[in-house]
Parts: C-alpha cells; sequence; structure tokens
C-alpha cells in the first residue's frame, strides 16, 4: 500500500452518533464555529467556499410521500485509523501520531496544497479561501484555545484537541492519570452542545466508556466501511435505509460489503 | 599571457570579497539591532529582593484549580504585601502610587510569550526545575531588556521549537504536533 502502517494507539478517541436521536437543529455546527473560532463569511451562501468543520447532512430514503422519511448526519472528521490525507501531504503538516489517535492539522505548516482535500473521501477539510474577517466587537469573544487560519491554509475538525489538553491538566491537579480519563472528563464542544445528546463521545478502547459497547452494537456502522480507513466516528440507526446509505454506492454498484471491526 | 589574465581575475575579485564582508557585518550586527525593539519593564521589579526574603517562584506563580497556570501574578497578590510602600526602593513606589492603588494591572512585558497556536502546559512540566527552561530569575535584580521582533511582533527570548523538541526526544516523550500545537 502506501508504506504508511496502521499506528495503533492504546486510546481511540471517537464517537457514536446515534442518527435517530439526531434532529437536524445544528447546534453542534454552531458550537463547533465558536469553539474553533471559524469567521462569519461574507457571503456564506457560497457552499464551495464555507468553513464547516462539522457539517450536517440531510439523508432521505427518496420514497413519495406516505413513506417518504428523512434523517440528519452529523459529519465532523472522522480521525481516520488509516487516515487518506496524511500521506499524501508534502510537508506533514498533518499527521496521525499522538496517543489518542486524532489527526493533527498544523496551519502554519500547511501551504495549501489541498491534496488532503482531494484525498478524503469524507470532505471533512476545508480551504481558507480568505482571512477570516470577524465583525467589529465579535473578536472580543474568540476563544484562546484555537489558533485562527489565515488565507490559504487547510483546516479540519480535531475533536476540540485543547479541551483533551485541558482535561489532562485538570486530571493532574486532581492527582489523576492524565492517561487515562474519566468518562466526561473531555468532551468536544458539539457532544457538550446536543440537545438530544446524539452524540456519545469517549475511549473507543476503553470497556468502561459507552461508545466501546455502542460501537458494537448491532445497529452501528461507520462511513464507506469498504475503503478501510477505519473511522474512529461510529453512526448508529434503527433504520435499515439509513445504514445503508452509510456505503454510497453508484446506482447499479453493488451493495453489501462486509462489515468489520477493528 | 596566461598570468597576467590570472592576476587581473584576482583584483577583480576584490569587490565581491569587500561586498560579501559587508554583508556579513550587515547581516551579523546591525541587523539584529534595526529588527528588534527595545523595550523596559514597567516596574524595575527585583526577583532577588523577593528571593533574599525566602521566598519561592511558586509563592507568587501559581496554578488555578482546574491546574492552569496563572501565570505573572495580577496586583490582588502584589497587593497582598505591597498595598502600601513597605520598603525603600524607589520601584516599588512606581508600582503602588501608578498599578497598586489605582487598580490598573501591570502591563508587564512577556519574556516567554508564545506564538497564538502553541499551547504549553505547566502542569505537565511540574516535576522540572523552573531554571531547567527559565533563567535563574532568583539572581535577577534588574529585569533584563525586552526584545521585540518588530515584523513579528514576537520576544527574542521566547523558547524555541528546537528546544522543546530536543528535551522531550531526549526524554522519551512524544513530539507528535498537537502535543504542542493548538
Amino acid at each position: 500500500m502506501s508504506g504508511h502502517a496502521f499506528k495503533e494507539f492504546k486510546i481511540n478517541w471517537g464517537m457514536v452518533i446515534d442518527l435517530d436521536k439526531c434532529t437536524g437543529c445544528g447546534a453542534c455546527m454552531t458550537a463547533c464555529q465558536v469553539e474553533n473560532n471559524i469567521a462569519p463569511m461574507v457571503d456564506a451562501s457560497n457552499k464551495m467556499r464555507t468553513l464547516s468543520w462539522m457539517l450536517v447532512f440531510e439523508l432521505s430514503n427518496g420514497k413519495p410521500a406516505p413513506e417518504a422519511e428523512v434523517a440528519y448526519l452529523p459529519r465532523p472528521c472522522m480521525q481516520c485509523g488509516h487516515p487518506a490525507c496524511v500521506p499524501v501531504c508534502p510537508v506533514v503538516a498533518t499527521d496521525k501520531n499522538e496517543e489518542g489517535g486524532i489527526v493533527s492539522q498544523i496551519y502554519p505548516r500547511c501551504i495549501g496544497c489541498r491534496y488532503c482535500m482531494a484525498a478524503c473521501p469524507y470532505h471533512a477539510r476545508y480551504f481558507n479561501w480568505e482571512d477570516p474577517i470577524f465583525p467589529k466587537g465579535m473578536e472580543k469573544a474568540l476563544s484562546p484555545d484555537t489558533s485562527t487560519r489565515p488565507r490559504g491554509v487547510v483546516e479540519k475538525c480535531n475533536f476540540c484537541h485543547t479541551r483533551l489538553m485541558h482535561a489532562k491538566d485538570k486530571a493532574r491537579q486532581d492527582g489523576g492519570d492524565p492517561e487515562a480519563l474519566a468518562e466526561g472528563a473531555y468532551i468536544p464542544a458539539c457532544v457538550e452542545v446536543c440537545p438530544t445528546g446524539a452524540i456519545t463521545f469517549g475511549d473507543l478502547k476503553n470497556p468502561e466508556h459507552k461508545v466501546h459497547q455502542l460501537s458494537k452494537s448491532k445497529n452501528a456502522f461507520r462511513l464507506l466501511e469498504k475503503l478501510g480507513l477505519k473511522p474512529q466516528v461510529y453512526y448508529m440507526s434503527n433504520r435499515e435505509w439509513v445504514r445503508k446509505l452509510g456505503d454510497n454506492y453508484a446506482a447499479g454498484g453493488k451493495p453489501g460489503a462486509e462489515k468489520k471491526h477493528s | 599571457m596566461e598570468e597576467k589574465k590570472q592576476c587581473k581575475g584576482c583584483w577583480g575579485a576584490l569587490p565581491f570579497v569587500i561586498g560579501f564582508v559587508a554583508a556579513v557585518i550587515a547581516g551579523w550586527v546591525l541587523y539584529p539591532d534595526l529588527i528588534y525593539s527595545k523595550k523596559t519593564q514597567p516596574v524595575n521589579f527585583s526577583h532577588k529582593v523577593h528571593a533574599e526574603q525566602g521566598m519561592v517562584c511558586a509563592d507568587c506563580h501559581t496554578f488555578r484549580d482546574d491546574g492552569s497556570y496563572a501565570g505573572i501574578p495580577t496586583n490582588e497578590k502584589c497587593n497582598e504585601c505591597h498595598s502600601d510602600v513597605v520598603g525603600t526602593n524607589p520601584a516599588e513606589k512606581v508600582y503602588v502610587d501608578k498599578y497598586g492603588k489605582t487598580g490598573k494591572d501591570v502591563p508587564w512585558l512577556i519574556y516567554q510569550y508564545q506564538p497564538d497556536n502553541v499551547i504549553f502546559s505547566h502542569k505537565a512540566h511540574e516535576s522540572l526545575e523552573c531554571t531547567s527552561c527559565h533563567p535563574d530569575m532568583a539572581k535577577n535584580d534588574v529585569p533584563p531588556t525586552y526584545y521585540q521582533n518588530k515584523l513579528s511582533g514576537y520576544s527574542k527570548q521566547t523558547m524555541r521549537m528546537w528546544q522543546c523538541e530536543r528535551c522531550h526526544a531526549e526524554n522519551g516523550v512524544s513530539n507528535a504536533c498537537h502535543v504542542c500545537h493548538k
């Protein structure tokens, strides 16, 4: 393959998003924008240029009125176990090398070639076409926990990584082990704000965390599992048509790829 | 004929040698003076005087309850002892009159100020001596001049990425990007 070996970590921070609980309200998107200092755009109608680390998609079963059903799918960065974006980066501005398995993105190092954007099948990466402009007064509300990005670099969700660093500091202060955080000690902004509790967050490898069991449930699936990127974000739904949309096939393609859990 | 040509070549190189030497002097001696502006601290604070009273770093530079680092103390901390002039040092009078009594925080210049995309945890480095990274301030009587890069606005005296990386590598600590960057 690419020569980039699969890296095993003792901790795998991950999400399980219950699509039956998601109402598509978009609170996660808003919380994400605030937490991560994403400037409001002058013209946000151009969806080719908006920045939304967390994006809610609308799914439809494609049936006419009486049987018509919709579902909403929040899409953060999948923090893939085998990320497609990392080996293509010519300057190592993105890497998966830290305990916890969060894929890092270092903005000052990024040269804006956008290979990673082409490589990511989840469209989780965004390019800054313009310098961020914060309306007067809003700069006072900027979070000190995320650096702002200039024009010309790629950015993406990092599971609110600074929150992890703060949680580790809190654990150290309280005499705990920063490498064995309790459930709930570290959660991203989208998880915290979700009004229906659709997103569960924790260490996928730790049996004491809820996500460990949820990710193994029979209704759990990952997006485009056939690609073998091993995302650390799981989805679950009782509805079969929703689960089937997890692997997107061209019309006439062959559905039903094997579901594998790492 | 050939010798003559070579000799001509020797003298022809002289302007380049002069130019090179001039460029080296300009780059190593003159340029640093141009690029950095020199600033002095608003209060002529002496760490030495405080250390001689038997105080340690952690008496003023404290952690908050959530494990974050408070860094340079606020007026509240200073006023615990200096709500009024207690000594004879003129610097103390400057503090009390200009800041302590007016409630205006001292705009200290922070030598170790890091770029926006760096995250550093003092808590994670608590087991180390302060002096492994910071100068031995206990011996410092006059605050050093603060050199600010006129272009970037950053302090000249701040810690460099290679210094962090070297210590991490030597001690077997991860040098993953997100360990220090945000």
